[in-house]
C-alpha cells in the first residue's frame, strides 16, 4: 500500500473510534438530558460498596405447618435466577433463621421486583367449566372493559345462568360438568370478585375444582381441574404479539414451550376442548390461583408452543416470563421488611482500591517508558482509551443493563490493564521482529500486524469464549465476573484495531520512528547490526561466532524459511 | 535499556537461548514438588480449605444503635471471644439498626459473643437479636460455577484444538492451567487464608490469564514448528525452545505489567486495611499471574514438545540431523 493509502485508512480508523465514543456518550447524554430513569455518567456501584435495599421474606403457611430447609433453599436458588434475569447486579440472596429469606439488592426496588421476587409463580392450565361477570352489581359495565384477556376470551358468552351438575355421577374428564356440584355452584354464586376473596399464599387442590376471578375482576370462572402444570414448562419469553399478517400488534404477550410431559398433555386438552362448546372449549390459564387469560381453542396444538396474552405491560410481561423459565416457588411468601441496607464494605475499601489501582497504573507508564520509549505515547494512549472506553459502557450497562460494580469487579478491571498492555506488547515484539529481519519500519508495521492481529484474536477469542460460557451457566457473583471480562475483552480487542495499529501506522511514517532514533523504541539500529546466526546454532546455549555461522548455513539455504532468507539478505546488504 | 533490547535481539536470533525444553525435568520436577507441598499443607496441617461466612453460613446478631464508629466497635467486641483473623461482617440496616455476621457459632460462643457486644455498644443483652444466616454464596451458586468451569474448559479444549490443529496443544495448555489453579488454591491452603468470593473471582481471573498467556506463546510455537519435519537445520523441540526464546521478551514485559497494579493493591490494600475483599483477590492474582507466566514457560511448552517430539516424522527428522551434525 502507498504510503498515502495506509494514513487515508489509518485516519479512517481513528475517526471510526472517534464515532463510536462519541455514540456511546451521546446515548448517555441523551438518556441524562431526558431525564431517562437510571442514566448516569458515574457508573452505579454494586451492593458491597454502596449499599441498597435487604428485603425479608417470610413464608405464608397454613397454621401448622413448616417449611423444611430443602423447600427454603430451593426458594433462594429460583429467587436468586430471578433476581438475576434482571441484570447484572450481583444481588445476595440467602437464608436467615429458620424460615426466612433475605434478599438484598442494590438501590431502591420497584414494586415491579418486589412482586417478581416474593410471588410464587404457580402457573397451572385448567378446563372452563362457567364463567360470567364477577362483579355483584351491573353497573361496572364489564362488557366495556379491557377485561376479554385474549382476543379470543369470548366475553360474549357471559351469560348468567349457571350450569349445573345434572346427575352425581363422577366426572369423567377435567371438562365433565359433573365436577359442578352444588356446594361449588353455591361458592361460584356467591363469589364477589371486587372483594379480597384470596387469602395469601392459598394453596388449592390440583384434582378438584376451582371457583375463581380473573385478574382484573371482571369475570368469575369454575374452571376443572389441573390439566398442564407450569413445571412442564421448558421456556418462557416475552415479546409483542404478531399477526396473521407477520406485523406486529403491540400487544406483549408470553411464548410458551413446553417439555415433552406438557406437550403432550397440552395436545390431549386441546384435542378435547376443541369440539366442544364454548365456554367449555375455553382452557384458563392460573397464576397464584386468578385466570390470567381463557382463549378459546381454535386448533389442536401439538407442538407444544403456547402464548399466553392478557393485560400485560413491557416489565410485567419480562417479570412474568422469568418467573415461568425459573419455576414456581415450593411455598409462598410475603415481604416482611424492606430496609435499607448500608455498604457492606467499607468505603476505606473502594478508596484504597482505587488508589492502589492509579499506583499501578503509574507504574506501569514508568515501565513502558522505559521499555517502550518513543512508543510509550502508543502504549499510555492505548490505556487512556481503553480505560475512557471501559469507564463510559460501564456507565452505559449499569443503566441499560443494570450492571453493577462490585469490588470485585474494579479489581478486575484493574487486571485488564494487563491483558490490554499484552495485545500491544505482542504487537510492538512481532514488529521488532520483523525489523530484526530487516524490513523497513511501515513494512514492518504491517507484517507485524498481520502476525500479531492473529495471536491477539485467538488469545481474546479464547478469553470470550470463556466469558460466555460462564455468564450463560452461572448465577450470582461469578455471572458478574464473567460479564466483566467478557466487556474488558471486546474493549481490548478494539482498542488494538481501531486505536494501537492506527497509531503506529501513523508513527511509522514520521522521522524520528522511521530512522529508527534512539528513543523511538524501534531503535532499528542495534537491531539491524546483529549478524545472524544459522537457526540450527542454538541447541547449546553458547555464542557462536557469526563465520562459524555462516559455514554452517550454506547447507541450510536448501530449506530455508522466509525469514531466514530475508535475513541472509540483509547480512548480505550489510557486508 | 538498550542492554535488554540487545538481550531481546539475541533471543529471537538464537545466539542467545535458555534451554527450556532440553531442561524441561527440572521444571517439571520444581512444579510437581510445589504443588505436592502445597497439597499437602492444605489437607495435612490445616485440614483442608477455610471458607468464609458466605460459604457456610454463619450468626447474626442484631441490634438499635446510634454509636458512632460502630464498626470498630463490632469488631473489636467480637474479637474478644473470637480469634482477631475472623470474619466480621457489619452493616447498618435502615436508620439506626446494625448487623454484625461472624463464622457460625455454637450456643454458647453465641451467648458470649451477644453479651460481648452489649457490652461494647452499652446495651441491654436482651436487646441484642442472635440468628443463624444461611450461605449466600449457596450450594445452588458452587454446583453451576463448576458446570460453568468445566464446560468452558471442554469448549475451550476444542476451540484451540481446531485453531492449532492439534489435540496435544489443547492437552499441554490444560495441564498447565490445572497446575496454575491447583498452586493458586493451594497458597490460600497452605497459608490457612480464608477463602471468599473475591477470592473465587480472583481465581476464576487467574484461569483466563493463564490460558490466555499459554496460547499467545503456542501462537508462536505453531509458526515456528509449521512443516518443521522438512527442515534440515533443527529438530522439533529446537524450534519450540526459540519459541519460547523468542516470546520471552512479551511474556517477562505482559507478566510485569499485568503485575504491577495488582501488587501494588496487594501491598497498598494489605498495608492499610488489612485483612479484606482487596487482600483476597489481589494475592490470587498475584500468585496466579505469576505461577501462570511460568506454567507457560517451563510446563506448557515443554509438555507440548514431550507429547509431539516423538511423533514418528519428528523423531525420523532430529535422528537426520543428529547424524548430519
Amino acid at each position: 500500500m502507498a504510503a498515502n493509502g495506509i494514513v487515508k485508512s489509518a485516519i479512517k480508523r481513528l475517526i471510526w473510534l472517534g464515532v463510536i465514543i462519541a455514540a456511546v456518550a451521546g446515548i448517555i447524554f441523551g438518556g441524562v438530558a431526558f431525564k431517562q430513569t437510571g442514566a448516569s455518567f458515574v457508573p452505579q456501584l454494586a451492593l458491597d460498596l454502596q449499599g441498597g435495599t435487604q428485603i425479608i421474606l417470610t413464608p405464608q403457611l397454613e397454621s401448622g405447618k413448616s417449611v423444611t430447609i430443602d423447600q427454603l433453599n430451593q426458594a433462594v436458588a429460583i429467587i436468586r435466577q430471578r433476581v438475576d434475569a434482571t441484570g447484572v447486579s450481583e444481588s445476595s440472596v440467602t437464608t436467615q433463621g429458620n424460615n426466612n429469606i433475605v434478599v438484598s439488592i442494590p438501590g431502591k426496588p420497584s414494586n415491579d421486583t418486589l412482586k417478581l421476587i416474593e410471588a410464587s409463580a404457580k402457573l397451572q392450565f385448567r378446563p372452563v367449566l362457567a364463567t360470567s361477570q364477577g362483579v355483584a352489581s351491573t353497573s361496572v359495565g364489564g362488557s366495556t372493559s379491557g377485561a376479554s384477556a385474549s382476543p379470543s376470551a369470548s366475553a360474549t358468552t357471559a351469560n348468567t345462568s349457571t350450569p349445573i351438575a345434572t346427575s352425581s355421577a363422577a366426572p369423567s374428564n377435567p371438562s365433565d360438568l359433573n365436577w359442578v356440584s352444588r356446594a361449588v355452584q353455591n361458592k361460584y354464586e356467591a363469589l364477589d370478585c371486587s372483594t379480597n376473596f384470596r387469602k395469601a399464599g392459598q394453596v388449592d387442590p390440583d384434582n378438584q375444582p376451582l371457583v375463581t376471578c380473573d385478574s382484573t375482576g371482571y369475570y368469575k370462572y369454575i374452571l376443572g381441574p389441573v390439566e398442564i402444570q407450569g413445571a412442564d414448562i421448558s421456556n418462557a419469553q416475552a415479546g409483542t404479539q404478531t399477526s396473521s399478517t407477520g406485523v406486529s400488534t403491540g400487544q406483549w404477550v408470553i411464548n410458551l414451550s413446553f417439555n415433552g410431559k406438557g406437550t403432550s398433555e397440552f395436545a390431549a386438552t386441546t384435542k378435547r376442548l376443541y369440539p366442544l362448546s364454548s365456554p367449555q372449549n375455553q382452557f384458563a390459564v392460573t397464576l397464584d390461583g386468578y385466570v390470567i387469560t381463557a382463549p378459546q381453542t381454535n386448533a389442536v396444538i401439538t407442538n407444544g408452543d403456547a402464548q399466553i396474552s392478557g393485560n400485560f405491560t413491557a416489565d410485567s410481561s419480562k417479570a412474568l416470563a422469568n418467573q415461568l423459565k425459573f419455576g414456581s416457588l415450593p411455598i409462598g411468601f410475603t415481604v416482611q421488611s424492606a430496609e435499607n441496607i448500608s455498604a457492606t464494605l467499607g468505603s476505606q475499601q473502594l478508596s484504597s482500591g482505587l488508589l492502589a489501582g492509579a499506583i499501578g497504573l503509574l507504574i506501569v507508564i514508568i515501565y513502558s517508558l522505559f521499555q517502550y520509549r518513543g512508543l510509550a505515547v502508543v502504549t499510555i494512549g492505548s490505556l487512556v482509551i481503553a480505560a475512557i472506553i471501559t469507564y463510559l459502557m460501564v456507565s452505559y450497562l449499569s443503566w441499560r443493563q443494570g450492571y453493577r460494580l462490585s469490588l470485585a469487579g474494579v479489581t478486575g478491571l484493574i487486571v485488564s490493564i494487563g491483558i490490554t498492555a499484552d495485545s500491544f506488547i505482542v504487537y510492538f515484539e512481532r514488529v521488532r521482529d520483523e525489523l530484526r529481519e530487516g524490513r523497513g519500519l511501515s513494512t514492518a508495521v504491517d507484517a507485524g500486524w498481520a502476525r500479531a492481529i492473529r495471536t491477539i484474536l485467538v488469545s481474546d477469542g479464547i478469553n470470550f469464549l470463556a466469558a460466555t460460557v460462564l455468564y450463560l451457566l452461572t448465577v450470582g457473583n461469578v455471572r458478574g465476573f464473567a460479564y466483566t471480562l467478557g466487556l474488558t475483552t471486546v474493549i481490548d480487542v478494539a482498542v488494538v484495531m481501531l486505536f494501537t495499529h492506527p497509531m503506529l501506522q501513523l508513527l511509522a511514517q514520521t522521522k524520528f520512528f522511521s530512522s529508527g532514533h534512539k528513543f523511538s523504541g524501534f531503535d532499528v539500529k542495534t537491531m539491524r547490526d546483529i549478524a545472524y546466526m544459522g537457526r540450527g546454532q542454538f541447541k547449546v546455549a553458547e555464542k557462536v561466532s557469526a563465520t562459524k555461522a555462516a559455514k554452517s548455513s550454506k547447507e541450510a539455504t536448501k530449506r530455508q524459511t522466509i525469514a531466514e532468507r530475508k535475513a541472509g539478505e540483509t547480512k548480505g546488504d550489510a557486508n | 535499556m538498550s542492554r535488554y533490547s540487545d538481550f531481546g535481539n539475541a533471543l529471537y536470533s538464537g545466539e542467545r537461548s535458555f534451554d527450556f525444553i532440553s531442561r524441561r525435568r527440572y521444571g517439571f520436577i520444581a512444579s510437581i514438588v510445589v504443588a505436592l507441598a502445597a497439597v499437602l499443607l492444605t489437607f495435612g496441617v490445616h485440614h483442608g480449605f477455610n471458607f468464609g461466612i458466605e460459604f457456610k453460613g454463619g450468626s447474626q446478631f442484631q441490634l438499635t444503635t446510634t454509636s458512632a464508629n460502630s464498626e470498630v466497635t463490632a469488631q473489636n467486641a467480637v474479637h474478644t471471644v473470637l480469634a482477631q483473623t475472623s470474619q466480621v461482617n457489619v452493616a447498618h440496616i435502615g436508620t439506626d439498626g446494625l448487623r454484625i455476621q461472624t463464622e457460625k457459632l455454637d450456643a454458647n460462643k453465641s451467648e458470649a459473643v451477644r453479651q460481648a457486644i452489649a457490652k461494647g455498644f452499652g446495651v441491654p443483652a436482651d436487646q441484642v437479636a442472635s440468628s443463624f444466616v444461611g450461605a449466600n454464596w449457596g450450594a445452588d451458586v458452587t454446583s453451576k460455577a463448576l458446570s460453568g468451569l468445566l464446560w468452558f474448559v471442554v469448549l475451550a479444549a476444542i476451540a484451540m484444538a481446531i485453531y492449532f490443529r492439534t489435540l496435544k496443544m489443547s492437552a499441554a495448555a490444560l495441564v498447565a492451567l490445572a497446575h496454575d489453579l491447583v498452586i493458586t488454591a493451594a497458597v490460600y491452603g497452605a497459608f490457612g487464608f480464608e477463602v471468599t468470593p473475591a477470592a473465587v473471582i480472583g481465581f476464576l481471573t487467574i484461569l483466563g490469564y493463564s490460558l490466555y498467556d499459554t496460547v499467545v506463546v503456542f501462537d508462536k510455537i505453531r509458526e515456528n514448528t509449521h512443516e518443521v519435519e522438512f527442515s534440515e537445520t533443527a529438530t522439533f523441540s529446537e524450534r519450540v525452545n526459540l519459541a519460547v526464546n523468542q516470546t520471552l521478551v512479551r511474556s517477562i514485559n505482559t507478566s510485569i505489567v499485568a503485575v504491577l497494579p495488582v501488587a501494588s493493591i496487594l501491598f497498598i490494600g494489605t498495608l492499610l486495611l488489612g485483612a479484606g475483599t482487596l487482600r483476597d483477590i489481589s494475592l490470587a492474582l498475584f500468585i496466579g499471574i505469576i505461577v501462570g507466566t511460568y506454567s507457560t514457560i517451563f510446563v506448557a511448552a515443554p509438555l507440548y514438545s514431550l507429547f509431539r517430539e516423538k511423533e514418528p516424522k519428528f523423531a525420523k527428522a532430529a535422528a537426520k540431523i543428529a547424524a548430519a551434525r
